[in-house]
C-alpha cells in the first residue's frame, strides 16, 4: 500500500524504495507525500512529518527507562526502530523496566525481536508495492489508499474529546487557509489547533477528566 | 519535481524525514541526565500529532483544485466515511486501520472506475 501510495504520487523507484527503507514511519511518510508531489518548500514538509511523528516523542519518554542502560548508539538504533506497534506490544509485554540484568536483557531480546520482524514486513511489503505499483494505472487513484490509512490513524488517535476538537479544528483550518502559498495552510492548521485546544484546557475546570488519554 | 524522476532535492527531503524519525524516536534517551519538556510541551505534545494528521487528510479528501467540493458525487467522500464508518463500528479494535483503507477503496474503486465520481 504504501509502495503504491508512493509511487503514484510520481516519487520515482529509487525514491521510493528509499524513503521506504530509511524513513520507516509510515504515517509522516504519506503526509510528506502530497506535500513532496506539489512542491511544497523543504522545511514545510519537514515540519509536518515532525508534528506527524511528535506522537514518539511522548513514547520515548515512557521507554527511557527500559533504555538509559545501553550505550548511545544502541538507545539511537533501538529507538529509530521502534513504531507504534512494538511499543505498544512491548510495554503491554513488560509494564515495567527490568531491574536485574537478566530481565533487561529479555526486555531488549524481545523488543529488537519484534522490531526486526516488523522492518522486515514493512520494507518487504514496500518493495512489493513499488514494483506492482507500475503495473496499475495511475488513473485508478489507488494512491488514495494512502489516505484512508490515514484517516484510520487519525481515528485511532482520537482518544479523548480535545483531540477530536483539535482535528476538527485542523481540518476545518486547512481548508480555510487553502489559498496560502507554500502549503502554509498545513502549519497554520497544526498551530491553530494546538494553540486553542491549550487555551481549551487551561480554561477547563480544575478536576475534569484528562482520561483516556493513553495512545 | 518531475514525476518519475528521481532529483536530488527530493532525496534530501528523504534523508531529513529519516532525520525526523531517529529524533523523535529517541528525543528523550539522547541525554543521560534527566530532564523535562516544559509543561505547555508536554500539552501540546497531546495533540499536534492528530491536527497534522487532520490538516493533510481533510484537503485532500474534501477539496478539488483549490476550492471545496461543490458536488456530493465525489468518490472520495463516500470513500471517507465508509472507511470511517467501518473504524467507529469495529472501535477501533484488531485490524481496525487495514479494514478502513479495505472497505474505503473497496467504495472508492467502483465509485471512481464506472462512476467516473
Amino acid at each position: 500500500m504504501m509502495g503504491v501510495a508512493m509511487v503514484d504520487s510520481g516519487l520515482s523507484t529509487f525514491e521510493a524504495l528509499l524513503m521506504g527503507t530509511i524513513v520507516f514511519a509510515g504515517s509522516s511518510q504519506l503526509a510528506a507525500i502530497p506535500l513532496i508531489a506539489v512542491g511544497a518548500p523543504m522545511w514545510v514538509v519537514l515540519a509536518t512529518g515532525f508534528c506527524v511523528n511528535l506522537r514518539f516523542v511522548v513514547f520515548s519518554a515512557h521507554l527511557r527507562p527500559y533504555m538509559m542502560h545501553l550505550p548511545l548508539w544502541q538507545r539511537l538504533l533501538t529507538g529509530y526502530l521502534t513504531t507504534d506497534l512494538s511499543y505498544v506490544l512491548f510495554t503491554k509485554r513488560f509494564p515495567k523496566h527490568g531491574g536485574s540484568a537478566a530481565q533487561r536483557h529479555a526486555q531488549q531480546a524481545y523488543l529488537a525481536g519484534n522490531c526486526g520482524v516488523n522492518w522486515t514486513a514493512w520494507v518487504g511489503c514496500t518493495v512489493v508495492g513499488v514494483f506492482l505499483a507500475a503495473l496499475i494505472p495511475a488513473r485508478w487513484g489507488l494512491g488514495f489508499a494512502g489516505i484512508l490509512a490515514l484517516l484510520g490513524i487519525l481515528a485511532s488517535l482520537a482518544s479523548s474529546p480535545l483531540r477530536w476538537v483539535s482535528a476538527g479544528i485542523a481540518g476545518t483550518a486547512a481548508v480555510a487557509s487553502f489559498a496560502l502559498p507554500l502549503k502554509l495552510n498545513i502549519l497554520v492548521a497544526i498551530a491553530a489547533a494546538v494553540a486553542l485546544c491549550l487555551l481549551l484546557e487551561a480554561i477547563r475546570p480544575p478536576g475534569a477528566s484528562t482520561a483516556g488519554e493513553v495512545e | 519535481m518531475t514525476p518519475g524522476q528521481t532529483d536530488a532535492w527530493t532525496v534530501v527531503v528523504i534523508l531529513a524525514l529519516a532525520l525526523i524519525t531517529v529524533l523523535t524516536r529517541t528525543f528523550f534517551f539522547l541525554s543521560s541526565k534527566p530532564w523535562a519538556l516544559p509543561h505547555w510541551a508536554q500539552r501540546g505534545l497531546q495533540y499536534a500529532p492528530i491536527a497534522a494528521l487532520s490538516a493533510v487528510i481533510v484537503p485532500e479528501i474534501a477539496m478539488v483544485q483549490g476550492h471545496l467540493v461543490s458536488s456530493w458525487q465525489d468518490a472520495r467522500l463516500f470513500a471517507a466515511l465508509a472507511g470511517g464508518g467501518w473504524f467507529y463500528w469495529r472501535r477501533g479494535q484488531g485490524q481496525a486501520v487495514l479494514g478502513t483503507i479495505v472497505v474505503g477503496m473497496a467504495v472508492y474503486l467502483p465509485l471512481h472506475l464506472l462512476l467516473r465520481w
